[in-house]
């Protein structure tokens, strides 16, 4: 295998959230296969700038798989081929001397394109504002021994809360269902003791708000958990339906 | 020489013993009424854990509180990717840790120049951290009783190390972060998301609010307040290649001290020992191999120099422990300023590994034979997984290369004991204050410093001030907001406006080899004195010969970079500056004309027990030096010794 690869990029480019948009192709050369993805776009980005070109916008931050900013859909991927990897983390060895690659940002009503590559993913934010946290106020706390958590609970929670935001989820959803990163968060407090006094209010509102964002329904493709990068699995979304059923028939909030 | 001033600051440190101090403290601080509360107006610069933690904790008091990050979400700050974990003196193992023992181990660790009282009030709300976060559901790691897990970090013989997996930076900041979303649903906080701070507002002499570009429109905006609160994190970027995230920049804090706020110990960063060494030159950034793997693995080099065997190849008696041969009683777990020195020493004498020869090796074979592969696994998955993903090399089979990269900066805003810096107002949290860690963080307290500042200390001390301060009304038409804007509007200008040939990107990279080269791992006076010549030439290469693309319209990532880097040209500066003016090695900052016959670091208390904190003069003007004189009365200054 070629240490070097030869590559033509098809990146969705758009001025603005106004602008129709559209793909353009790059030729690339020389591309190291030990460089992370987006270092093979700081690459052409350079390029770019050389040639007096407006270089690709996408959005990024800490190269190394937690932070969640990352988000390109490649080849029709989100995230790209590798399972339980970021854009981030994903590596030139894992393409071919001649390929073609195509690039575009997550695809979904609810996560509008800002410029290129950069989508507006802020409604996620309001889903969490609307419940996905313990209400107590800092200086309230009791010691942390006094209340002892089952080992498996507590793994099963850390196995949701390491969800890292990214919407990989939705940009791999043919609906564009949020179902997977709401139900990691529900999951996390519903499996623990802390998250327990206010497990109605928590589902009910977050749900509304997540269909007040434009996501669409799930249809169980389990397309999301193959997307995801930090490995949340769908039996959130089953148990978060659970949480949801309950908290209907049984919560007067 | 640097032109110095008598001592104008005054650190503020309560009266009393050591204990006591905090205490006294918040028996003396002005209260805001509840009914009050509402009537002030809080800016917080940054979501990491610092900003978070103090915008939720505000909120929660019933501040107005607004709430400002560059990222597109607040959960996305960099203390997101902390790794390890977070000390607190709970003493759950019963192995002999009190606060006392976590206050002397952060003194000494800091190689005696971090303010004594701050590090005792950090190591008293330490316990207070893990209760606040195990109450917001914050899943750190059990034991099969249901109780917390504990492990060791650097610099400590006690296991007082709370963690999440290898993920612990995460699961607080997202702790933090609800807290913050709940305020922000409770109509007490609004978050300004993809907004950078690029001016200060300095209003009568007192910090009244900011001006902000929104990323998304190119817009310059207002906020003002009647205080302001930065959280802006760390330097480390200055040098291009560390493991901080891309986007973390100075432009926040070094805009406050242009407008007069002091800037202490800038040259204080730490090299992280173990991070996935450099490959090739389009390198973007390093990633960091968390310190709790020096836990199980166990460093080395091969004792014959320039052997090219692969590493299962060469038998034990061939290799070279260094750190077990040189440090017996800490062992692979020295602080980290000693386990980076040590590699570089390996390195640069010729033992290095891999094809650059700048690595050495993190083993796991002995842990993995003794624990089994499943206990590893269930430890570090990720770190390993991550280390594959990046070198494409199994470290279950094969060892890990590792080599120091940027990680951590000590120095930042002077503050004194209630976290406010020389511009009364401005209050200064978390990594971007100098005052905890002094010449050398400890592992595992980057994280507790952070949630101590912003749950526990700001929301006491910034109503102090409140209480005690009239407000004269200043809204956006104030002449300081005006002339703010208009500075901030005039930088953008011109930055647009060369239109050279240099990329921001090569131009940020050539300071960062500078920096690492001159002001890295070793210094001398020689090359320190070269740096300062080569900053300044590459300052003014920018500003007639870079090339930024676009308009300050809209977003502009490439605009963003470039006024970022502005500000690393002229920052970088100080930091030189201030590792020429202290002629002596401690912590972090290594001078190669000041070490023990045995290579360790020769501090010097008679003349440099001091923080150096610098006043901004002019661009090409000499800073200012005011010392802070340290003065421990608690921990007897000695020779640091992990032998």
């Amino acid at each position: 295998m070629s240490d070097v690869l030869n590559l033509t990029l098809k990146i969705w480019r758009q001025a603005n959230s106004e602008d129709r948009g559209g793909f353009q192709t790059y030729q690339l050369s020389g591309i190291s296969t030990h460089m992370s993805f987006l270092e093979m776009l700081d690459v052409l980005n350079e390029q770019l700038i050389a040639n007096g070109e407006e270089p690709v916008h996408f959005d990024h931050d800490c190269r190394e798989g937690i932070c969640g900013t990352c988000s390109l859909m490649i080849n029709g991927q989100a995230h790209g081929p590798d399972r339980e990897t970021t854009t981030c983390q994903l590596h030139m060895r894992r393409f071919n001397d001649g390929d073609t690659i195509v690039i575009e940002p997550w695809r979904a009503r609810a996560f509008p394109v800002i410029r290129d590559l950069v989508v507006d993913r802020s409604a996620f934010d309001r889903i969490v504002s609307a419940g996905g946290y313990v209400s107590v106020n800092t200086g309230n706390a009791p010691d942390a021994n006094s209340l002892p958590v089952p080992q498996q609970d507590q793994e099963k929670a850390m196995d949701a809360a390491a969800c890292i935001g990214c919407g990989a989820c939705v940009a791999a959803c043919k609906n564009a269902s949020a179902m997977l990163f709401v139900s990691a968060k529900v999951s996390q407090f519903a499996v623990l003791p802390q998250g327990k006094p206010e497990r109605d209010r928590r589902v009910l509102r977050m749900v509304a708000q997540m269909d007040e964002e434009n996501f669409g329904s799930c249809t169980n493709t389990y397309e999301c958990e193959a997307a995801c990068p930090a490995a949340i699995s769908v039996s959130n979304i089953a148990r978060l339906n659970r949480e949801y059923l309950r908290a209907s028939l049984t919560s007067d909030a | 020489m640097a032109q110095v001033m008598a001592s104008t600051l005054d650190s503020k440190i309560p009266d009393g013993p050591i204990n006591e101090k905090w205490d006294n403290r918040k028996n003396e601080l002005k209260l805001v009424s509840p009914n009050n509360k509402r009537k002030y107006e809080v800016i917080v610069v940054g979501t990491g854990l610092a900003g978070a933690s103090a915008a939720a904790s505000l909120g929660e008091l019933g501040y107005k509180v607004k709430a400002f990050c560059f990222q597109d979400s607040p959960r996305r700050a960099h203390s997101i990717a902390a790794q390890g974990g977070i000390n607190a003196a709970k003493n759950y193992p019963n192995d002999g840790d009190s606060v006392w023992r976590l206050f002397y181990d952060t003194v000494k660790g800091g190689d005696f120049r971090a303010r004594e009282a701050n590090v005792y009030r950090l190591a008293q709300t330490s316990n207070q951290i893990i209760d606040q976060c195990v109450a917001q559901g914050v899943p750190f790691a059990r034991e099969y009783g249901g109780l917390l897990a504990n492990r060791t970090f650097g610099g400590a013989q006690v296991s007082r190390t709370f963690y999440a997996r290898g993920q612990t930076g995460q699961q607080l900041l997202l702790g933090a972060y609800s807290a913050l979303m709940r305020q922000v649903d409770k109509g007490n906080v609004k978050v300004f998301p993809r907004r950078e701070m690029l001016d200060l507002v300095v209003a009568d002499g007192m910090a009244r609010g900011i001006i902000t570009r929104n990323l998304v429109t190119g817009e310059l905006e207002t906020f003002t307040a009647n205080a302001v609160v930065l959280c802006t994190g760390g330097y480390g970027n200055a040098f291009y290649l560390s493991t901080n995230a891309k986007g973390c920049n100075v432009t926040a804090a070094w805009r406050c001290y242009r407008r007069g706020a002091y800037f202490a110990n800038p040259c204080f960063t730490q090299i992280h020992p173990t991070c996935i060494p450099v490959s090739g030159d389009y390198q973007s950034k390093l990633t960091l191999m968390s310190e709790s793997l020096r836990n199980d693995g166990r460093v080395w080099v091969p004792k014959q120099a320039d052997d090219s065997r692969p590493p299962h190849e060469i038998p034990d008696e061939e290799r070279d422990y260094y750190l077990e041969r040189r440090y017996p009683s800490f062992g692979n777990m020295v602080p980290r300023d000693v386990a980076s020195r040590a590699a570089k020493e390996r390195c640069d004498s010729g033992f290095g590994v891999g094809d650059t020869g700048q690595s050495v090796y993190l083993d796991f074979r002995d842990a993995i034979a003794r624990d089994g592969i499943d206990v590893i696994r269930a430890k570090y998955g990720n770190l390993f997984h991550m280390y594959e993903k990046i070198t494409a090399e199994n470290p279950y089979d094969v060892p890990m290369r590792i080599y120091p990269a940027v990680h951590y900066t000590m120095g930042g805003t002077w503050v004194d004991y209630n976290l406010q810096s020389t511009i009364p107002g401005l209050f200064v949290l978390g990594e971007a204050n100098f005052s905890d860690h002094g010449a050398n963080r400890l592992g595992a307290s980057a994280l507790m410093q952070g949630l101590a500042d912003g749950y526990f200390v700001i929301p006491y001390t910034i109503g102090d001030h409140l209480a005690s301060t009239k407000f004269d009304a200043v809204n956006e038409d104030h002449p300081a907001c005006a002339s703010a804007r208009n500075d901030a509007a005039n930088r953008i200008s011109e930055i647009m406006a060369v239109e050279g040939q240099r990329s921001v990107d090569s131009i940020h990279r050539e300071l960062g080899q500078i920096l690492w080269n001159y002001c890295g791992m070793s210094r001398s006076a020689e090359g320190l004195t070269e740096a300062i010549d080569s900053i300044k030439k590459l300052r003014e290469e920018f500003w007639t010969n870079v090339r930024v693309m676009g308009t300050g319209e809209g977003l502009n990532q490439n605009l963003e970079h470039a006024g970022r880097v502005a500000d690393f040209l002229e920052f970088g500066e100080l930091m030189v500056r201030d590792a020429l003016n202290r002629n002596e090695s401690c912590g972090g900052h290594f001078r190669e004309e000041y070490q023990t016959a045995e290579n360790e670091a020769l501090r010097d208390d008679e003349n440099f027990c001091y923080a150096a904190a610098w006043e901004f003069k002019g661009v090409d003007e000499e800073p200012v030096l005011h010392k802070e004189e340290l003065t421990f009365d608690y921990v007897p200054l000695t020779t640091r010794s992990y032998k």
